[in-house]
């Protein structure tokens, strides 16, 4: 009974997707393939690499407080970092007076002890960088209606993110001759700029970092714009998960530890195994 | 409830005589998983993932109870809470990636568990009940799954909650308004997360529940075998302990050095990026896709492309997935063969192997974006998984002439006229390590 | 070892390999125990909640005779500036009389005298005393009253009637300069 109606409900549902998987074939087959823009100009991001990956990475604190720089000169005009606070940068190897001076540099939003209104204050270590804007429709309105994403997280919010991030800052360029003939519609428009690392190829922000000491970088690393880029990349790396060598090395430790158990509970469960033939 | 040769549980020690004799705890685990269970010599390692199962679910009970004391189900902070305890809360990184992974991990143990099942029919009487009992697990598995991805209330937590609850709204006449009280409104906000983090923390403890029934059932015929025979004498068995929590404790060491691995040098790998940046309800990700262990069914449902007479393609998607679910269930009666193990059953074997191809496949088009030739390759795919499990298997059941089977476990370990391998050859062992080789 | 001596060669590979289960278990009791560490320090004020252990503030604006209420810590700080009155009135107690004897000099900081910094959190079951706002009543010795169960606290924050075992409870604290101090 259950047999006869299974074989009922199977040839019903099979039945379904092969005449399904027929029409879908015919359409496939017959219908013109229409190539994207997006399909042909989009580029997987450049290959990337910082101190901080693989197994035994270590984050390079130099490079950080460089990333740092620059956020700071040039990022953090449009970009927040919310979930990162002062105090956080101490990681990446600032005293705790050097935090105090950047969260100083800072304002946060305060209320008035008097009046009870809306203010703002200095930062102080324990607060996390300020949003750069009150809210969406503000950061839409002062930036062509693009929302400018927050940075806190964006290498973790992106594949392959530190590498999307080196690329998309060194990857601007005109757009290429081709897009213009082929794809119109596809060509920046106002206030867009061709970038072939982003996934639909224009984007409202202009290219930030452009020339060459645009930062001023204290330890003597010769400001390209390469570098530059490379190491707001390692910045980003840094902020999305600042846990990342503390997660690294407990990794090890507890990898070590468990591959000397499982050695031990093999040779354990031979041992005991080893009377009898299974 | 077990078989005649089971040792006795008899303790020694006062307390423990004394305990028993009012609360008989020791004595039930002592037959559950103790030296009073009696086990078929003959288990492979596909047998270690009950056991694996449970310890997953255990690593995420606790876990997820710990996480439960920083996190915020509130949509105005549950993403700032997540990464809260990313940043801020002690080890919290580290609970909370243990905690992603671990139900990655579960599910992949899950899946080896099921696959284990199908191959040596362990699903056949008298286990149909352990089976059905499983099944209830899984899917009180995927519907906490589910809803734990939309607790840190990122872009794929949102929409994913938006796709899933829309699978309802496809049933007639009152899809839209179930739609509406799953979600407490027109679309998933805070009313939705209360509900699923209220859910997400209770149905584990439903699993739990589950879990010791699938046991209790497990122990009455006792736990199947590779050859699919029964046990028929003392010789054919061990006991659990110390020879299966030997095998387990080894079992458990090869899982947690690739969980670990996973977790700590790969805690994304089996995430989606697009869950790192906070729901946004005015804009869709470019690629929406659950979680991997969902990959398979979201195929199913996105094959039906094409109107059937007076049937909806959204809703025969719909109906397909809780159809390919369900129809598990159904799978005892299905596959009548008298024989259970696909060892000795030469017409069923290639079309299991089929099988697991398709359902890979499956996956890797349901991971895919929708659009062509994945949509195609779904739907042959889907087509045969269907037809595997209603068509084929209970066809293959009435026609299939089975290889001849071992008169017993002993037999097929040992071979006809074996014996056990005398204790004597470890003392003609010059050292301890030779002593350790086992006869294999 | 030697090859002759068989009986005992047995021996010993018995013993190795309970040992090898022995070692085993005990593994696992190792890291199951070290598991239990982040389990339990989870528990433990967070990073963010640490950063706000220490606080810094600006006493430029306070006149003697005011108070200012703060928050340290999540709970109620009271910073008091003394009359010389009151300083008087704090250094002619007899010691002797006092519950919890303490001098004022222990109870600020050197040179600083006239700031009293003291948690607003009554010794005796945790209420907020009153006479840090203008206004309030500042009990039946001039400091603090806590109108839970009626205790008196005098100019220096010291108990002096009512059931509260204790003076006021002095927090860490250290001048930065003349008008900033560093709670915590």
């Amino acid at each position: 009974m259950i047999r006869n109606l299974g074989i009922l409900v199977g040839l019903f549902f099979t039945g379904v997707l092969l005449y399904s998987f027929l029409m879908g074939a015919y359409t496939y087959l017959t219908e013109e393939h229409v190539e994207t823009a997006e399909h042909m100009f989009h580029e997987h991001p450049k290959s990337f690499s910082q101190p901080s990956d693989g197994v035994f990475g270590r984050f390079d604190k130099a490079q950080l407080q460089r990333g740092y720089g620059v956020y700071k000169e040039v990022c953090s005009a449009c970009h927040s970092l919310e979930h990162v606070a002062f105090r956080d940068l101490q990681a990446i190897g600032y005293n705790e007076d050097e935090v105090k001076a950047i969260a100083a540099s800072f304002q946060v939003p305060a209320v008035d002890p008097e009046t009870g209104e809306a203010t703002t204050r200095d930062g102080l270590p324990a607060d996390k960088f300020p949003a750069v804007y009150p809210n969406d429709v503000a950061a839409r309105a002062a930036n062509n209606n693009a929302v400018p994403p927050d940075l806190s997280l964006m290498t973790k919010a992106r594949h392959n993110g530190p590498a999307y991030v080196y690329s998309l800052l060194v990857g601007y360029q005109n757009p290429p001759k081709k897009l213009a003939e082929e794809f119109p519609d596809s060509m920046p428009g106002t206030g867009l700029h061709y970038n072939p690392y982003f996934p639909n190829l224009n984007l409202a922000m202009a290219p930030p970092i452009t020339a060459e000491g645009q930062v001023s970088y204290a330890d003597g690393t010769k400001a390209t714009v390469d570098q530059m880029s490379k190491d707001v990349a390692a910045f980003l790396t840094w902020t999305a998960e600042p846990k990342m060598e503390k997660r690294k090395q407990t990794g090890l430790a507890v990898l070590a530890f468990l591959l000397i158990f499982t050695i031990l509970a093999y040779l354990s469960y031979r041992n005991i195994w080893a009377d009898k033939k299974h | 409830m077990s078989f005649p040769w089971a040792s006795q549980y008899n303790p020694t020690h006062p307390a423990m005589k004394w305990i028993d004799e009012r609360l008989p705890l020791p004595r039930l685990v002592y037959n559950a998983i103790g030296a009073g269970y009696p086990v078929p010599r003959n288990l492979n390692y596909f047998w270690n993932f009950g056991v694996l199962a449970g310890f997953a679910l255990v690593v995420q009970i606790i876990s997820g109870i710990i996480l439960a004391m920083h996190y915020a189900p509130n949509a105005l902070v549950a993403f700032d809470s997540t990464e809260h305890i990313m940043r801020d809360v002690n080890w919290g990184w580290m609970l909370r990636y243990m905690h992603a992974n671990g139900a990655s991990f579960f599910f992949i143990v899950i899946y080896i568990h099921i696959f284990r099942g199908l191959y040596f029919s362990s699903y056949k009487a008298p286990r149909e009940m352990i089976w059905l009992l499983g099944m209830v697990i899984y899917l009180l598995a995927m519907a906490t799954a589910f809803m734990g991805y939309v607790l840190p209330w990122g872009q794929m937590s949102f929409w994913g909650a938006k796709v899933i609850t829309g699978l309802f709204s496809a049933i007639p006449l009152i899809g839209p308004t179930l739609q509406e009280w799953l979600l407490g409104g027109f679309a998933p906000d805070n009313a939705a997360l209360n509900r699923f983090f209220s859910l997400h923390y209770l149905l584990p403890f439903v699993i739990a529940g589950v879990v010791i029934l699938h046991v209790w059932a497990l122990h009455i015929p006792g736990s199947s075998n590779p050859t699919g025979v029964e046990v028929k004498q003392e010789s054919d068995t061990v006991p659990f302990h110390p020879y299966y929590t030997a095998k387990d404790g080894f079992g458990l060491g090869v899982y947690l050095v690739i969980f670990a691995a996973v977790m700590f040098f790969a805690p994304n790998f089996l995430g989606h990026a697009d869950n790192y940046i906070a729901a946004n309800p005015l804009s869709t990700p470019a690629h929406i896709v659950p979680e991997w262990y969902f990959w398979p069914f979201y195929a199913i449902l996105r094959a039906f492309t094409f109107d059937f007479f007076f049937i909806e393609a959204k809703l025969l998607g719909v109906l397909a997935m809780f159809a390919s679910i369900l129809l598990l269930f159904f799978l005892p009666w299905l596959d009548r063969s008298p024989v259970r193990s696909g060892k000795y059953r030469p017409l069923f074997r290639p079309f299991f192997w089929v099988f697991v191809v398709v359902v890979l496949i499956l996956g890797y088009c349901g991971g895919a974006p929708a659009e062509e030739p994945y949509v195609m390759i779904s739907q042959l795919a889907s087509a045969y998984y269907f037809a595997h499990f209603l068509i084929i298997l209970p066809i293959i059941s009435s026609i299939e002439r089975p290889d001849p089977l071992p008169a017993s476990i002993t037999e097929a370990v040992l071979g006809k006229d074996g014996e056990e391998a005398p204790a004597a050859i470890d003392t003609t062992a010059t050292t301890g390590d030779a002593a350790a080789q086992p006869a294999e | 070892m030697t090859e002759d001596n068989n009986e005992n060669v047995n021996e010993e590979g018995v013993r190795r390999r309970d040992f090898i289960n022995v070692a085993a278990v005990s593994f696992a009791g190792v890291g199951g125990a070290a598991v239990l560490y982040p389990l339990i320090t989870q528990m433990a004020p967070s990073a963010d909640v640490l950063a706000l252990a220490s606080i810094e503030v600006d006493v430029s604006a306070l006149e003697p005779g005011q108070a200012i209420k703060t928050i340290f810590r999540k709970q109620p700080l009271f910073i008091r500036n003394l009359t010389p009155e009151e300083i008087e009135e704090a250094n002619a107690v007899d010691m002797a009389s006092l519950r919890e004897p303490q001098t004022l000099a222990e109870r600020t900081a050197p040179g600083h005298e006239n700031i009293l910094v003291t948690m607003g959190v009554c010794t005796h079951l945790g209420c907020v005393p009153l006479g840090a706002a203008q206004g309030e009543i500042k009990g039946e010795f001039d400091g603090y009253f806590c109108p839970c169960h009626g205790s008196h606290y005098d100019t220096a924050g010291r108990i002096r009637k009512g059931p509260a075992p204790t003076n006021l409870e002095v927090p860490e604290i250290e001048f930065l300069s003349d008008t900033v101090i560093k709670v915590g």
